[in-house]
């Protein structure tokens, strides 16, 4: 190997990001950011140190090998390093694009202690998008367990826990109530920033795996969990439905017409594609002047929709400061860029009626930071006599969401207090056979949570059916195979008793 | 192996249209087979149905389930664009490109003695399911319906078969008594002073004035909302009702809800929510249909001399008022 890396070797600048035109982008639904160059990829590669023991491996939720795939990615073998992210993440075209990496991987990279961190998003979303241009898949060699799993739920968590089992050789179905797969994925994340045709490729891996997608099915009331258990012949059933309901502001006007949630906004416009009205079907209220209240990653999304849907203007209000926003930082960037108009601490009083049930406008009123509260961050709080009006024609609220209510109403498993379902530390429910992870048990989330949450429900899963943990087996080579003993890897971590299903056997 | 193979083939059922009924030139009846949802239903929830690919997702309350057969039965009304273009490309053997529910929360139909059963446009036949539901219940069941005329008038049959008393209503006096549902239920309220609940499913306003008569006689009084839906799992919000002063939403936390606690101006607020893109859809739609004739009747024209493009004109369309859309029932 040449010379080991250091800090002043390697090039210090990261690889430029090509994204479209602010001006140009703002009134169109193609993707922002335009994907690494394999020289681009091969510069970006450069500037990873290759760490011994490396600290974005630690701080990536599912841990994917990084160091490992970069390896193979500044070898110029692209199949490779797809082979690497593939062994622990199925789906890198998603999260390259969607997971908060200056939180996660990048943000420990030791890189950025003196420089850039190393841009390891986006190489990932160049393995994962090369794999769709060339078709790759990895599948394999699997062999049926003869367990049935049920996932209840098409989004993140579930399609991780999916390919999971799959993979660990169990029939797994996947149900969604939507008619298409997805989840939050399809009906959430506009196109600007995960294109539709990358989760369909991503399903499209899983359906590859043996995962059978069930759209159109609620379930709950079309079929219950335990009906699944007892009747549908499911050895174990996961649930990830997500938190779905959303907040409300509960000010007055908040009824009226032009008044509505960023899931309503976002669900028409991407997953019903209101963007095409009439051509398709599904309606879409249109703002002149739009203000949007909220200012994490679906508010973002919201707000960049509608610029994109032809507003003149386009507001955020947020009652905190910049520095508490829980979006992203890049969604934040792209924003200012694309001329929306931040309003740090300014809280919505009451919205306006134009005496036709429309809103014609909304009182806000300046707000300053006081003590900290219980989340740290410090409580803002009403500037007295600050209320101010201006004129909008459509408010859309993006302030959080709360559980979904529909297992709760139709199932016996445990809920929290706040109504999310009760879980241990593996995620195991009340309920003898049922795990469930992402937001239906954390509350909103990230996407890469969601799916972390995912495998490690499907891990405790393996072990709760007796399955031998298959993970283990696809991480790749390079921190000691040493520890072979009888064929079976030390690191695997194999369960006391092995239960072996009858069909493996027979 | 058997059933688990059963349940799985069911749940792949492609929606397939078994049986079409037309009422009227606006009203008509889809049965669609799905033996998994036929199990579920229960009275008093609904579907959301989506006709094709670019459609939009309509709910719809379950009008009938038949558990041996294994399907579900939609009556419609065409007045929107989607309700009308269902009505010419649903036809039986086609297929649904969606259906999902069955959803909201079923209706408790134990306890009462005696109940009326209002169905009212659209509400005429998701009340049946409830009235049979009280008949089974051993409730003493007054049904009452209303229509506009004679001509419209359906499921007289079935209504008489699970009600103990029947009446319908019409705005001409051509069947039953003349005058509005709520006649109806000053003639019930007259002969039975001992109601335990009122059930009523219509337009917003009929719901309205059902709850505003039973209110001075203290009668139990549940309605069943129909306000704007997408998913119908509780995740946009497009559905959120004023229910005594608290946000609901109808798809998860309804779709009934107690009449007397109900904001119906609120609702009726909020039904107008795409007035003009409704109107858009359904102007577009239409011209669309007139050229398709056009061109269908041009080409005919070459054999037949007697064409005259004034009678390609399609007689205007009257636009649906928004409360009677077809957005739940």
């Amino acid at each position: 190997m040449a010379k080991k890396k250091t800090i002043r070797t390697i090039p210090q600048e990261r690889a430029p990001v090509r994204e479209q035109d602010p001006r140009e982008r703002a009134r169109n639904f193609k993707e922002v950011v335009y994907g690494f160059r394999l020289e681009d990829a091969l510069h970006e590669a450069e500037r990873c140190l290759l760490c011994p023991d490396p600290a974005c491996v630690e701080g990536c939720p599912v841990s994917i090998d990084i160091p490992g795939f970069i390896q193979k990615i500044s070898a110029k073998d692209l199949r490779g390093a797809y082979d690497v992210i593939t062994g622990t993440n199925l789906l890198p075209a998603i999260c390259g694009r969607v997971c908060p990496q200056e939180s996660q991987c990048e943000g420990v990279c030791p890189v950025g202690e003196a420089l850039e961190p190393v841009a390891i998003g986006r190489l990932e979303r160049f393995i994962g998008d090369t794999a769709i241009a060339q078709g790759w898949t990895n599948i394999p060699y699997i062999e049926p367990s003869g367990f049935r799993i049920g996932i209840v739920g098409s989004g993140p968590a579930g399609m991780a826990c999916a390919a999971d089992m799959a993979k660990a050789g169990c029939d797994v179905t996947v149900y969604e109530a939507f008619h298409q797969a997805g989840g939050v994925l399809k009906y959430g994340i506009p196109d600007f920033r995960l294109p539709n045709a990358v989760i369909d490729a991503e399903i499209d891996n899983l359906r590859k795996l043996g995962v059978k997608f069930e759209c159109n099915t609620l379930v709950g009331r079309l079929f219950t969990i335990e009906q699944m258990l007892a009747e549908m012949g499911f050895h174990a059933v996961f649930v990830g439905t997500g938190a779905g309901y959303p907040s409300l502001l509960g000010i007055p006007g908040d009824s009226l017409g032009g008044v509505l949630s960023a899931n309503e906004l976002l669900t028409r416009c991407n997953l019903m594609l209101a963007r095409e009205f009439p051509s398709y079907d599904t309606p879409l209220p249109l703002g002149r002047h739009v203000a949007v209240i909220g200012s994490g990653n679906t508010a973002m999304d919201a707000m960049r929709v509608c610029l994109r849907l032809g507003a003149e203007n386009v507001h955020c209000i947020y009652r905190r400061t910049k520095a508490e926003s829980p979006a992203r930082a890049e969604e934040i960037h792209h924003a200012e860029e694309e001329g929306i108009e931040f309003h740090w601490l300014t809280n919505p009083v009451e919205i306006l009626d134009d005496g036709k049930g429309n809103v014609r406008g909304m009182r806000c009123i300046r707000m300053e930071l006081g003590e900290p509260d219980e989340s740290g961050r410090r409580r803002p709080v009403p500037v007295a006599g600050s209320e101010f009006e201006f004129t909008t024609d459509l408010v859309v609220f993006a302030i959080g969401t709360n559980a979904n209510p529909i297992m709760g109403q139709t199932s016996k498993l445990k809920l929290n207090k706040r109504g999310y379902i009760e879980t241990d530390a593996n995620l195991a429910t009340s309920m003898a056979g049922v795990f469930a992870g992402g937001d239906i048990v954390t509350g909103a989330a990230t996407v890469i949570e969601a799916m972390g949450a995912g495998r490690k429900a499907a891990r405790n899963m393996k072990a709760y059916l007796g399955l031998r943990d298959t993970d283990l087996p696809y991480l790749t080579d390079g921190r000691g195979s040493a520890g072979r003993l009888f064929g079976i890897d030390l690191r695997e971590r194999n369960f006391a008793r092995v239960r072996v299903a009858a069909t493996a056997n027979s | 192996m058997q059933g688990r193979a059963k349940v799985k083939s069911q749940a792949m059922s492609r929606f397939e249209i078994v049986t079409r009924e037309d009422f009227s030139d606006v009203t008509y009846l889809l049965e669609f087979h799905h033996p998994l949802m036929a199990k579920a239903a229960r009275p008093g929830q609904f579907v959301i149905v989506m006709s094709h690919e670019h459609g939009e997702r309509i709910p719809l309350t379950i009008a009938d389930f038949d558990r041996n057969k294994g399907t579900i039965t939609l009556v419609i009304q065409a007045v929107g664009k989607t309700t009308r273009e269902m009505q010419q490309t649903c036809q039986v053997g086609t297929t649904l490109y969606g259906v999902v529910g069955p959803m909201g929360n079923p209706s408790h139909t134990s306890g009462a003695k005696k109940v009326v059963c209002v169905g009212g446009g659209l509400g005429v036949a998701p009340i049946y399911p409830q009235a049979r539901a009280f008949k089974e219940g051993g409730a003493y069941v007054i049904g009452i319906v209303g229509f506009r005329t004679r001509d419209l008038v359906f499921w007289e049959d079935k209504f008489r078969a699970c009600c103990d008393e029947f009446i319908v209503c019409t705005d001409d006096g051509s069947a039953g008594i003349k005058g509005l549902i709520t006649d109806g239920i000053k003639l019930a309220i007259a002969t039975h002073p001992d109601i335990d609940e009122l059930v009523a499913i219509g337009p917003p306003v009929m719901m309205k004035a059902c709850a505003a008569m039973t209110q001075p006689h203290n009668i139990k009084t549940v309605v069943c909302l129909n306000p704007i839906m997408v998913d119908g799992t509780g995740m946009c919000g497009g559905c959120r009702v004023r229910i005594g002063g608290q946000v609901k939403f109808a798809c998860v936390d309804g779709p009934e809800f107690d009449g007397h606690q109900v904001d119906f101006d609120d609702l009726m607020l909020r039904l107008r929510r795409f007035k003009a893109e409704e109107k858009t859809a359904l102007e577009r739609w239409s011209e669309s249909c007139r050229m398709k004739n056009e061109i269908e009747t041009a080409s005919l024209s070459r054999q037949s001399p007697a064409y005259s493009p004034d009678n390609l004109l399609s007689e205007p369309f009257a636009l649906p008022d928004p409360f009677e859309e077809v957005k739940g029932g």
